[in-house]
């Protein structure tokens, strides 16, 4: 016991004597909830909408007046024709532009269907995507209410698309705190972990260590305690932050998430021994956890993507990310207030994800050079 | 017993042989000198020894334990000081060693006369961070680190490459008075002139002993009668000698010049006259008993068209 | 003749550390001048002065007949450098290390092979052009590495520990090319531990704290300490140091 102590004790050290890699740590997750909270805002509001049509068609006000009524979107101007719409978005006077067909509103009646058109500006895809899709969202309302005014015939396409679903009102914050969460807690736990074990390889100590009496799982729990009591310190930075500057709720039970918290935290450093065992100098550590856990955890595990729009096999895949499970039970503890008999399908699979790994790292630690 | 027993240990990388056919003993309490350049097995034989590695064939023992099947018993009474320092940079001279004391489940209070005499030159620094020693300190430091424990074999890979004629004076020093406390000393070095400080030797080169034993018993089979020669210009002499009748090699050794000759068909005598008429100044020629390094190169030198493609040392993982 | 390297006055401080204390010396141009000096008594930062990488706090001269302070860059282009810690790339093939240097020094393709075909035909390496660097013996890694120094003619050679743990008889070999090189005219500047090289040096230079404490030739420093040995000469001059590194 003393020996692990020992162990312990020397970890704090390292960490605590490396002080410019302990300000990146504790500042990185506070740098990134800012980044997500104000730099990247995934909402819209006041989209500048132009029309260009005759607005003297009733069918064509009603839905101007819709447009300008929606809390997103509010009319800029009504153009004369269509070849004014470049002008306008590269002064930045608008957002999109929607035209209206000409006789719109008789076609719309007689036959089901008046042709219009949405213009984005693509020149910011991102937003282009979402503004068209609010503008859709408004188009379509109003076509149901004329459909549905018409005798009981279903003649106008209204097959409602994915997108639709999309709740125009959600703040992306609900999105990214348990994104940023999960994302924080895999980076600190993995790649400290295994850069921390690789650079004892590197210097030529683990040689020393491997020589002695130890026995290795106290080596690696030694490193891995110092990481978990730094993640701690970041979830409560991040859980404050979201709390008190983004506003996001705190519906469900501390408890609850903070014992999901530590599950996750034992999952990254799973993977960081496993990394560990596989890289023998910290740049190839570094690469193995930067490019083998982040990108995908970002790209995969819905913080940025939503899983259910991925293609099938990418949907596979995403299932094998854990930050993927921590993400889900972390949004319905926090977002829907849920309690435990909700999320024990996630929590078992992280569960057993963690096992896994867990019991793989420490057989593949070597005893060995 | 012996303190350390190999029996045929061969080791590959790859396609690289990095020992072959290595059987050596180690008798207790001796100081024992594993000599040769970069690139003879001496790291890789180290590694094999300490349990950091496993053979590919053969067997060895530590104190009469297994290196493979009794690892975890070796562990506990060897001390090992790899060829480059590797303590924690970042921690201070007394919180290294403590750690490396609570490590092997001691203390340094308790073994302190065991380190008294090396770590007592550096316990004035004892706060100061072990990266920011001086090269000697940080072997010291190293050193009583790995003496800490009291241990009963110790290993030292190449302790003074790198370390300036004085300091290995000083740790040579350090070494036999570590040896009169009874702890077998395994030590590696690229220094020819070190090996008469061992009680024995190996010389290896290219992954295998190309001689073992005393030091004296070593310069005994040296097969030719050697002479020193000096003369002015030197290095052109070095070529007039390497040409002339009965010299079977001629290389130079400081200001001197080696050279091996076949006694039946030259002297000193007909050297030195040799090399006053082909113009050579200030020269003299006497006969000298050989060195480790002479014995070295002769025995090197035949067994040099084993290894030639032989690359580096094991040093890598 | 003109000296290849005049120091006067050379300083360098850290701080409050003074690495080099006020050194002088000249090195002849054609001679071989060994640079000794305990770890730590201020060698290598010496030569990084005199290699152009590093500006003294004080003090000044020349090498090469170029200005240390104001020339760094003319220096280096003629001046050679070899370090057994940096050499050569050993994930290149040795006629791509021959090029890639030959390139670095300005060479034009045609001296290029040139300079490969004689390198190579002197060290008797025609067989090797296509092995890589890293499948090479330590020791012709190191007469390649030196050869290559020497790719643009340079009027001085640094050599920093040459022969660190290369086997003797490769040791020796290595010293015979350093005899051939100066036969050339070629002025060599050589760092060493093993004191029986200091012997094959026209002049040494000892360092201890950052000064000179004695410069001259073997045979005078064994005479002037009543020694037979460079060992021995060194023993002594290092024993006064004072300080850590």
């Amino acid at each position: 016991m003393k020996e692990f102590l020992a162990f312990v004790r020397k970890e704090f050290q390292h960490i605590l004597r490396d002080k410019r890699t302990m300000l990146i740590v504790l500042i990185l997750p506070v740098v990134q909830m800012i980044l997500f909270g104000f730099a990247v805002r995934t909402e819209i509001e006041n989209a500048r909408v132009d029309i260009v049509g005759d607005l003297s068609d009733p069918e064509v006000r009603k839905i101007v007046d819709r447009i300008d009524n929606n809390r997103y979107l509010e009319v800029a101007e009504v153009l004369p024709s269509p070849n004014c719409i470049t002008s306008r978005f590269e002064k930045n006077k608008a957002d999109v532009a929607v035209c209206f067909g000409m006789d719109f509103g008789t076609h719309l009646r007689k036959e089901g269907r008046g042709s219009v058109k949405i213009i984005g500006d693509g020149s910011d895809p991102n937003s282009a995507q979402m503004i068209v899709n609010y503008v859709m969202g408004v188009l379509r309302s109003e076509q149901t209410e004329i459909s549905s005014s018409l005798s009981g015939q279903d003649a106008v396409q209204t097959a409602p698309s994915v997108q639709l679903m999309y709740n125009p009102a959600m703040k992306s914050a609900y999105n990214f705190v348990p994104g940023v969460m999960g994302l924080i807690m895999m980076v600190i736990c993995s790649m400290m972990t295994s850069v921390s074990i690789v650079r004892e390889k590197e210097s030529g100590t683990m040689e020393l260590l491997l020589v002695s009496p130890v026995k290795p799982l106290w080596i690696i729990v030694s490193k891995v305690l110092p990481y978990l009591f730094v993640s701690t310190v970041n979830f409560a930075t991040i859980l404050l932050l979201s709390r008190y500057v983004m506003g996001v709720p705190m519906r469900g039970s501390l408890l609850l998430l903070s014992v999901v918290a530590v599950l996750f935290v034992f999952t990254s450093l799973s993977l960081g021994l496993l990394i560990s065992v596989v890289a023998s100098t910290q740049k190839s550590a570094l690469l193995l956890s930067g490019m083998g856990l982040m990108m995908p955890t970002v790209l995969l595990s819905g913080i940025i993507f939503p899983c259910e729009n991925m293609p099938g096999i990418l949907q596979c895949l995403s299932h094998l990310i854990p930050a993927k499970w921590f993400i889900i039970m972390v949004k319905k503890i926090m977002i829907q207030g849920a309690g435990f008999p909700y999320i024990i399908k996630e929590f078992c699979i992280l569960a057993g994800m963690t096992a896994f790994l867990l019991t793989l790292s420490v057989k593949k630690f070597r005893i060995r050079l | 017993m012996n303190a350390i027993e190999i029996r045929n240990v061969g080791k590959s990388y790859g396609k690289i042989r990095a020992l072959s056919g290595i059987s050596l003993d180690v008798e207790e309490g001796e100081i024992f000198g594993l000599i040769g350049p970069d690139g003879a097995g001496k790291t890789t034989l180290f590694r094999i020894l300490t349990t950091l590695l496993l053979a590919d064939e053969g067997e060895a023992s530590v104190m009469g334990f297994d290196v493979k099947k009794d690892y975890e018993s070796i562990r506990k009474i060897i001390g090992y000081m790899p060829g480059r320092f590797s303590l924690y940079q970042d921690l201070s001279v007394e919180e290294n060693l403590e750690f490396f004391a609570t490590v092997f489940g001691t203390t340094v209070k308790e073994n302190y006369g065991v380190i008294k005499d090396i770590y007592s030159q550096i316990e004035p620094f004892k706060d100061r961070r072990a990266g920011a020693l001086s090269g000697g300190m940080k072997q010291k430091l190293a050193l009583s680190c790995a003496l800490v424990h009291k241990p009963s074999v110790l290993f030292l890979d190449e302790p003074t490459t790198g370390v300036d004629a004085v300091s290995r004076k000083d740790f040579w020093n350090m070494l036999s008075r570590i040896k009169a406390s009874g702890v077998t000393v395994f030590v590696s070095t690229p220094y020819m002139d070190e090996a008469s400080l061992c009680d024995r030797v190996a010389l290896m080169m290219h992954g295998r002993t190309i001689d073992e034993g005393t030091p004296a018993q070593i310069v005994a089979k040296y097969p030719y009668r050697l002479l020193s020669v000096k003369g002015k210009p030197m290095y052109p002499l070095l070529k007039y000698l390497r040409g002339s009748e009965g010299v079977l090699n001629c290389f130079s050794f400081g200001s001197v010049h080696h050279l091996a000759i076949d006694g039946s068909r030259t002297d000193a005598g007909k050297i030195l006259s040799g090399i006053s008429e082909a113009g050579f100044t200030d020269c003299e020629v006497h006969e000298i008993d050989p060195g480790i390094e002479d014995c070295f190169m002769n025995l090197a030198g035949q067994s040099a068209d084993n290894g030639k493609f032989m690359s580096d040392d094991g040093k890598r993982d | 003749m003109e000296n290849a390297i005049e120091i006067h006055g050379l300083t360098k401080k850290f701080g409050n550390f003074t690495a080099v204390d006020n050194i002088s010396f000249t090195v002849r141009t054609g001679e071989i001048f060994g640079f000794l000096g305990a770890n730590g008594a201020g060698k290598t930062t010496a030569m990084r002065i005199l290699c152009g990488l590093s500006i003294p706090t004080a003090g000044g001269g020349t090498v090469a007949g170029f200005d240390i302070v104001r020339e760094p860059e003319k220096i280096k282009k003629h001046i050679g450098y070899m370090s057994q810690k940096f050499s050569l790339y050993p994930d290149l093939k040795v006629w791509e290390n021959i090029r890639l240097f030959g390139g670095i020094y300005g060479l034009s393709g045609k001296e290029i092979s040139d300079k490969t075909a004689a390198i190579l035909s002197r060290l008797g390496m025609e067989d090797v052009r296509d092995a890589f660097v890293a499948s090479l013996p330590l020791g012709w890694k190191q007469k390649l590495s030196f050869s290559i120094a020497m790719i643009h003619d340079p009027r001085i050679v640094f050599l920093d520990e040459p022969t660190g743990g290369v086997d003797p008889e490769t040791r020796r070999r290595f010293w015979e090319l350093i005899y051939e090189a100066t036969s050339g005219g070629v002025t060599v500047f050589v760092t060493t531990h093993y004191m029986d090289e200091a012997e094959y040096c026209d002049r040494v230079s000892v360092m201890v704290d950052g000064r000179i404490e004695a410069l001259d030739s073997p045979d005078a420093l064994k005479r002037r300490y009543g020694v037979n040995d460079m060992d021995a000469v060194f023993r002594v001059l290092a024993g006064r140091a004072v300080r850590e590194e």
